[in-house]
């Protein structure tokens, strides 16, 4: 079943993405930890990390291209998913610090100790254990979209209705984190981490991994929502993105359907925070500000909705735009650039570069084979045209 | 019968005489003693002068006590003279009001320690009880009320007995019972007139004064104390709920104003426009420009300059608005998700072109006379800016309420948001309500940013901290309908001010967001929907 579901869903695109990810993920950690430092093929420690930022990225962009692309779902609040994920991250680091903090208290992390707490919050226990966090990586998040999408999309919460209360969701947990006694280390969130699984997170090798993992985890996240909307499950998806009251009279469960590929989408976001947050070092509550979910949606409508390598692409070609001019003389215009993307994608670029890219591939192949069709008729004169 | 009164004469002329030989000096050298006292750097003589000084009736008491208050009065060992340092710096010496011109070499500021600074209070309290300016003697009664200090009592009755001012009189009369009621020997009857007399205060002082009061009281007073404490204890309930309901309203007409504007764009052409807040933050910053101008040019207008901000501000944001609808919102009918987007972009565009005109940071925006100052309404205190926006708010939402139902571009718009297509069969020029309807409503935010800013910072991310709840508002009234808005923005405001005390600003806030993301399950179409038959796509 499952090398059927893959053969199936790679198609030429989706291997190029593939093959590009993975070789990207074993070349740079192996540029940088084995070429001598200096050396012009060298990647430096700083930007594997940059790199291993950006393939999270896509990881989320993905996630929203699943929801978005294929079944019409615009989530404003996706950024509270990958927070989430990071902030189970997080709080493992945090465990592992042990009594290396500034308090040397052996149980409770710096700012518990700063902030008088007497003993360990209750759902802190079990972060000490990996495979406790990792998990709670992807069931928090899952649980949160599960119950969350659950209310909504039993209603009919469509539309822009949707897109406002999942806005509001990450407001409220933005609020939520910012405080000192949800016990999540409030407006400064977690940070100072030392080692993760053993590990030093600020090692070369540490970092170069960290990056492998994360191409990794972009290359399987990309199979997953390539099973998905390639399946018959897909086709259903994207009758309920074009029309969904006629889905539902169809007799399709529309509800059960969107709930499942919401679910998916929040646990994938979920994974991409908890590999962003040792790979950047801190976590804290501006990651659920409403702003950043709606900047990843763009990644997703520059690169082109409904293509899945067009989010990622996207994902990383806005961001590194990013990187480029928030660090360079042109810092205070960056805004400018960032908001007339949203407004030149919408109105010029409705399908993305890759979405654009496609039709023009499609348009040029149409006038081939036109040109082809018209040659074989000029070579076969007296024949009878075939009936259209 | 001559003579015995000759003798009574005789008698009272030596006794006056008398009387006068010794009162003169008695009226001056006590208080220069008492005042050379202080420079004994001793505590217990600097206890005994502050007595002496504060019942001496001389007019330096007050000066000499205030300053030895706040560290300004120095006394020099050596010659025992005493100095007083004005709060302007001015140099006099405190036993004969003589202008000094500096303080001599070994002066040294009188000290003072917990006990005395207690004294020292007191004293002070005394003093300005009998101040002419009413407004002190009530604030001096309110110490004393606070302080129940017994030594005050004589002052107090004197006062009382020549007082004219019925406040200060109200005030003298709480002051005493509040002395009576800590006042160990004091008759029953009195406690319990005093009880009555607090409990009909009925406020939060009056509460702590009763609480204080301690077990060893007689029966009667303990009963009288505890029904007292009851009555005011509902009382308070009572202007903490008032007051909570008036803190509601205010925040629901801030909502209201910042909402009203989404609704009508929201409502009539079903867009999303997250760069409302923006238009918000473009009358605010209007308001600032026109602020600017008139304190530069015409500095005597500056009280009009709200008043000249309006409209201003709604011509400003309404071009905008319309702008933005003919470059942007047009293309993009029929994709709400798009139209979201886009606008988003706009906001950071917004924002941006503002924070690089005005700079980053917060901008001065003056309130004007008669939208300062506050009043008090029983227990509560009212100010002015929040009164005027409740006004305003409701002055906007009558006019936009009456322009929808008596005017052609009302009808036009009601039209449009009935039926689209059935509007345009009519030759309703569809394309062109739809622009006059994103100028109005962004006109209308611009309106809004004139009055908040007046309560809040005048800042580029203005629009920001509004745009979400303005969302809420909107969606938990029903689109299409402006009384929906009105019933969502007060009910939010009055909620969110109710929880507050209970759970937290944080919390309250979190808790109306997840409240309101479980009423749009159940209605989601919000409080006051249209209804219809169409069925969505």
């Amino acid at each position: 079943m499952t090398p059927h579901v893959l053969t199936r869903s790679l198609d030429r695109s989706a291997s190029i993405f593939i093959l590009v990810v993975a070789g990207l993920g074993v070349l740079i950690p192996l540029s940088n930890l084995l070429l001598p430092a200096g050396s012009a093929l060298q990647v430096p420690t700083y930007l594997v990390a940059l790199f291993g930022k950006y393939a999270c990225y896509a990881i989320l962009a993905l996630s929203i291209d699943l929801i978005w692309g294929y079944c019409g779902i615009l989530s404003l609040g996706h950024g509270a998913f990958f927070a989430l994920g990071g902030y189970a991250m997080g709080m493992y680091l945090m465990r592992q610090i042990g009594s290396r903090g500034v308090y040397g208290n052996p149980i409770l992390p710096d700012f518990m100790v700063f902030l008088n707490y007497p003993k360990l919050p209750w759902y802190w226990h079990g972060f000490d254990m990996f495979w406790f966090a990792a998990l709670m990586v992807i069931v928090v998040p899952g649980l949160l979209a599960f119950c969350f999408g659950w209310l909504a999309f039993r209603s009919r919460v469509t539309g822009v209705y949707l897109s406002i209360i999942t806005q509001a969701m990450t407001y409220a947990l933005l609020l939520a984190f910012f405080r000192n006694d949800f016990g999540f280390g409030g407006n400064n969130g977690l940070t100072d981490f030392k080692d993760i699984l053993g590990f030093n997170v600020q090692a070369d090798g540490t970092r170069a991994a960290l990056f492998a993992l994360s191409c990794l985890a972009l290359i399987l996240a990309f199979l997953i929502c390539r099973a998905v909307v390639t399946s018959k499950l897909g086709k259903v998806l994207v009758a309920i993105r074009d029309a969904e009251s006629r889905t539902r009279f169809l007799g399709y469960r529309v509800e059960s359907y969107k709930l499942f590929v919401f679910t998916l989408s929040a646990c994938m976001a979920g994974v991409a925070g908890a590999l962003y947050v040792p790979q950047v070092g801190i976590i804290n509550p501006s990651e659920f500000a409403p702003g950043n979910s709606i900047e990843a949606v763009i990644w997703v409508a520059v690169g082109g909705r409904g293509t899945l390598v067009g989010a990622a692409l996207g994902a990383v070609v806005v961001n590194y735009a990013k990187t480029y001019f928030t660090s360079g003389p042109l810092a205070p215009y960056w805004l400018f650039m960032l908001g007339a993307l949203f407004i030149l994608v919408t109105l010029l670029l409705p399908k993305g570069i890759v979405g654009t890219f496609n039709a023009w591939r499609e348009s040029q192949k149409e006038t081939q084979v036109a040109n082809a069709e018209s040659a074989a008729l000029e070579d076969g004169v007296g024949e009878p045209k075939p009936a259209e | 019968m001559f003579a015995t009164l000759l003798d009574r004469l005789r008698a009272l002329l030596l006794a006056i005489l008398l009387a006068a030989a010794f009162a003169l000096p008695a009226l001056a050298e006590p208080f220069e003693d008492a005042v050379a006292k202080f420079a004994n750097d001793d505590f217990s003589d600097t206890d005994e002068a502050i007595g002496a000084v504060a019942t001496s009736g001389n007019p330096l008491a007050f000066p000499i006590i205030s300053a030895l208050q706040d560290g300004r009065l120095s006394a020099d060992p050596d010659t025992k003279k005493v100095f007083v340092t004005g709060a302007d710096g001015k140099i006099i010496d405190a036993a004969t009001g003589e202008a000094v011109d500096k303080l001599p070499d070994n002066a040294a500021a009188v000290r003072l320690n917990n006990r005395l600074r207690r004294a020292v209070e007191a004293a002070l309290g005394g003093l300005t009880l009998l101040s002419p300016d009413p407004a002190k003697r009530i604030a001096a009664a309110q110490s004393v009320f606070r302080s129940h200090d017994e030594s005050a009592l004589a002052t107090i009755d004197g006062a009382l007995a020549k007082e004219t001012n019925k406040a200060v009189k109200t005030a003298f009369t709480e002051a005493r019972a509040a002395i009576l009621l800590y006042k160990a020997d004091a008759a029953e009857v009195e406690k319990l007139e005093s009880v009555a007399i607090v409990k009909a205060r009925g406020d939060q002082e009056a509460m702590a004064l009763l609480t204080g009061l301690g077990s060893d009281l007689p029966p009667n007073v303990a009963r009288a104390v505890t029904s007292a404490m009851a009555s005011i204890q509902s009382n308070l309930a009572m202007w903490s709920m008032v007051q909570n309901a008036w803190y509601g309203l205010s925040l629901g007409s801030v909502l209201l104003l910042a909402a009203i504007g989404l609704a009508i764009t929201f409502g009539v052409m079903g867009v999303i426009n997250m760069a409302h807040g923006e238009m918000v933050m473009l009358g605010a910053y209007t308001t600032f420009v026109v602020q600017e101008v008139i304190r530069s040019r015409y500095p005597g207008l500056f009280d009009y300059s709200l008043l000249i901000a309006v409209p201003l501000a709604f011509l400003v944001a309404g071009a905008v608005g319309v702008a933005i609808e003919r470059g942007i919102i047009r293309f993009l009918y029929g994709r709400p998700l798009e139209t979201l987007l886009a606008t988003w972009g706009l906001s950071l565009v917004l924002q941006q072109a503002v924070r690089t005109m005005f700079g980053p940071t917060n901008r001065e925006v003056g309130n004007p006379a008669w939208m300062s100052g506050a009043f008090e309404l029983g227990q509560i205190t009212i100010t002015y800016n929040r009164l005027w926006i409740l006004c305003f708010t409701l002055a906007v939402f009558v006019i936009l309420l009456a322009m929808l139902r008596y005017t052609a571009l009302g009808l036009e718009m009601r039209a449009v948001t009935q039926n689209r297509r059935m509007a345009a069969s009519m030759g309703i020029a569809t394309s062109r309500v739809d622009a006059l309807t994103f100028g109005l409503g962004s006109g209308i935010a611009g309106i809004a940013g004139v009055a908040l800013s007046q309560i809040d910072n005048v800042s580029p991310n203005l629009g920001q901290s509004y745009i979400i709840d303005s969302f809420m508002v909107v969606v938990f009234g029903g689109v299409g309908n402006l009384w929906g808005t009105l019933v969502g923005a007060f009910t939010l405001g009055i909620a969110n001010k109710f929880l507050e005390p209970v759970a937290g600003a944080v919390l309250g806030k979190i808790a109306i967001l997840v409240l309101i993301i479980l009423f749009i399950q159940k209605r989601p179409r919000g409080l006051f929907a249209l209804k219809g038959r169409a069925v969505e796509a």
